[in-house]
């Protein structure tokens, strides 16, 4: 018996599958021959001259470079951690009141989503050198306090939106019962809400840390010469050269994005997370 | 679901208070001095005084930023073509897929996605130079077309590396590199919800494929491409890091010119009249989205 594709199975007849093998490499191509030649001996970061663990011993000997990770890590954290909070209280708002201005305030969350990153990266420069001057001689993190504040205003509109796709899905009986049984406001909120929001509030949070992680162009206006982020970092190292260094650094942190989505999709039940988070966009 | 908020004003307020005062405070009142700023001039090297002038954005369309301004919408439009393209068949593959394929596809379309965006400009930049990996397999094809063509006693020239970094080429490539997950997933939404039922009709009643594709499932998908051609355009029109390292001198978008008024040329007001030239252009987009929808909408119920 031949076994010929069905007429809807486009994913087996073979211009689609040649088309999906192009597209692939074309995304994958460049990001592994980066991570393969971070492992190169030749500084020509060209031709493979045999392996070497040379420009990770640089890269961790760099302690500018060292001290932009941790920076990258501590902010991408806090500002995680506020998103959520601040996209949890925003979408159980919007999802369970009727209120003057609803609209208005579902418009004015929609804007970090809209407006172009170079107009909030020059807002956000603006602002906090002429209205709100963020002191330089702060302890550390505190001096990160200018670049915190604004990863959390761009990320906390994407946390509410993929949190209150979840709410959607609440049974609204659950919380009629708990009410009959003399739970109060507070007790449903923990007992009953976070449970049900908890998928989403995993995937908002993967959502926040990425964006954190990710941003360039918002950190880039914001930061100063002593709290300089990864990115940040390696964008002065790319303007110099091109060098293995920046190549074994920028591996680091493709297997920590690639090891935290992979946990993330393992703990919230397969790819519904990274497909709603997708999908908020 | 619908409470009035009168009903319980303390948890209302709970709730509200948080977001909408940090919205206020750290989004609103940024993007308000900056508003404020574009109608203002430079009084001395520190201070700016907002008096309702209109002369920066006199400035901003003088020809020479027109010209920048066209050209970021050219390479943006560009851009969303070719993702449309390329994203089409991808997006399609990822419908029709088995469930398992299907979940194993997404991940693979969106890990770059989740990869640092600096990180796979960077990536480009080792791929495109002049000794960079398209240059050196090329390089190795005409060395072996050489050496055939040396046996019939006509060798080949050497070999010249193509210039394929800095310059417009390279930013619309890179452009597309970055661009393309977010124009696959609307698709992908749009195509997954489109009745299966309909593509079977035609196949059965004698349509081909490519008559199914271009006279059911396209106008099908119109919202899906709508939302996938704005998410794909509005960023790409605003693009600070791909122009900047992967473009040469005459590839700036207005991104790079806003970024020099406001780091190295100082003329705050006149960057911010060309940011917020750059956010009404946004707005204008997202409006005819909306307006687009609606008329679609109101057609199907009529």
């Amino acid at each position: 018996m031949t076994d010929t594709p069905g007429p809807l199975e486009y994913l087996r007849r073979w211009p689609i599958r040649a088309w999906l093998v192009v597209v692939i490499v074309y995304l994958y191509a460049p990001l592994v021959t980066l991570m393969a030649f971070s492992f190169n001996a030749s500084k020509r970061n060209i031709v493979w001259r045999g392996f070497t663990l040379d420009w990770y011993r640089a890269a961790f000997a760099d302690q500018d470079l060292i001290v932009a990770f941790g920076n990258s890590l501590t902010i991408a954290l806090i500002s995680t951690v506020v998103s959520v909070a601040l996209g949890a209280l925003t979408a159980l708002l919007l999802w369970r009141f009727r209120f003057p201005a609803k609209a208005l305030l579902e418009g004015a969350l929609g804007l970090p989503i809209v407006v172009p990153e170079i107009c909030m990266g020059v807002a956000m420069l603006v602002f906090f050198t002429q209205v709100m001057p963020w002191p330089t001689s702060l302890a550390w993190p505190l001096n990160l306090g200018a670049i915190i504040i604004s990863h959390i205003s761009f990320s906390f509109s994407f946390v509410a939106i993929v949190i209150r796709g979840r709410l959607a899905s609440f049974n609204r009986e659950l919380e009629e019962a708990a009410k009959d049984l003399g739970a109060g406001e507070w007790r449903i909120f923990w007992d009953v809400l976070v449970p049900h929001m908890q998928p989403g509030l995993i995937a908002g949070a993967l959502l926040a840390f990425t964006l954190s992680l990710d941003d360039f162009v918002i950190t880039f206006f914001t930061s100063g010469p002593d709290t300089t982020t990864f990115p940040v970092k390696v964008y002065s190292m790319v303007r110099f050269s091109v060098t293995p260094e920046v190549n074994a650094a920028s591996t680091i942190l493709i297997v920590l994005t690639v090891a935290l989505t992979a946990f993330a999709l393992k703990i919230s039940g397969g790819t519904v997370a990274a497909v709603e988070a997708g999908e908020g966009l | 679901m619908d409470e009035s908020w009168r009903k319980a004003k303390a948890v209302f307020a709970a709730l509200s208070a948080p977001p909408v005062i940090w919205l206020a405070v750290f989004f609103l009142a940024p993007l308000a001095i900056i508003w404020g700023y574009s109608f203002g001039n430079n009084k001395s090297l520190t201070e700016i005084a907002v008096d309702g002038t209109f002369a920066n954005y006199i400035h901003a369309i003088k020809p020479l930023y027109m010209g920048i301004i066209f050209k970021s919408f050219g390479f943006a439009l560009i851009t969303t073509a070719l993702c449309l393209v390329v994203g089409f068949p991808v997006a399609i593959a990822l419908t029709f897929a088995s469930q398992r394929s299907k979940a194993w596809l997404l991940l693979l379309i969106m890990l770059p996605f989740w990869t640092n965006l600096l990180i796979r400009t960077y990536a480009l930049m080792a791929v495109l130079r002049t000794e960079g990996y398209i240059n050196l397999i090329l390089a190795f094809f005409y060395n072996a077309l050489s050496r055939l063509t040396a046996l019939t006693g006509h060798p080949l020239a050497a070999f010249q590396p193509l210039e394929l970094l800095h310059n417009n080429f390279a930013v619309v490539f890179g452009l597309v590199y970055v661009q393309l997950p977010f124009m696959v997933l609307p698709l992908y939404a749009a195509l997954d919800r489109l009745d299966r039922s309909l593509l079977e009709a035609s196949l059965d009643l004698g349509a081909g494929h490519l008559t199914t594709f271009a006279r059911v499932v396209i106008p099908l998908a119109v919202p899906g491409i709508i939302s996938g051609v704005l998410v794909t355009l509005i960023p790409s029109v605003g693009a600070y890091l791909t122009p900047d390292l992967l473009g040469g001198p005459s590839s700036q978008m207005i991104a790079n010119v806003i970024e020099r008024q406001f780091k190295t040329a100082n003329d705050w007001p006149f960057g911010a009249a060309l940011s917020f030239l750059l956010m009404y252009m946004t707005f204008l987009a997202l409006a005819v989205q909306a307006i687009v929808s609606r008329g679609r909408r109101g057609r199907r119920e009529a």
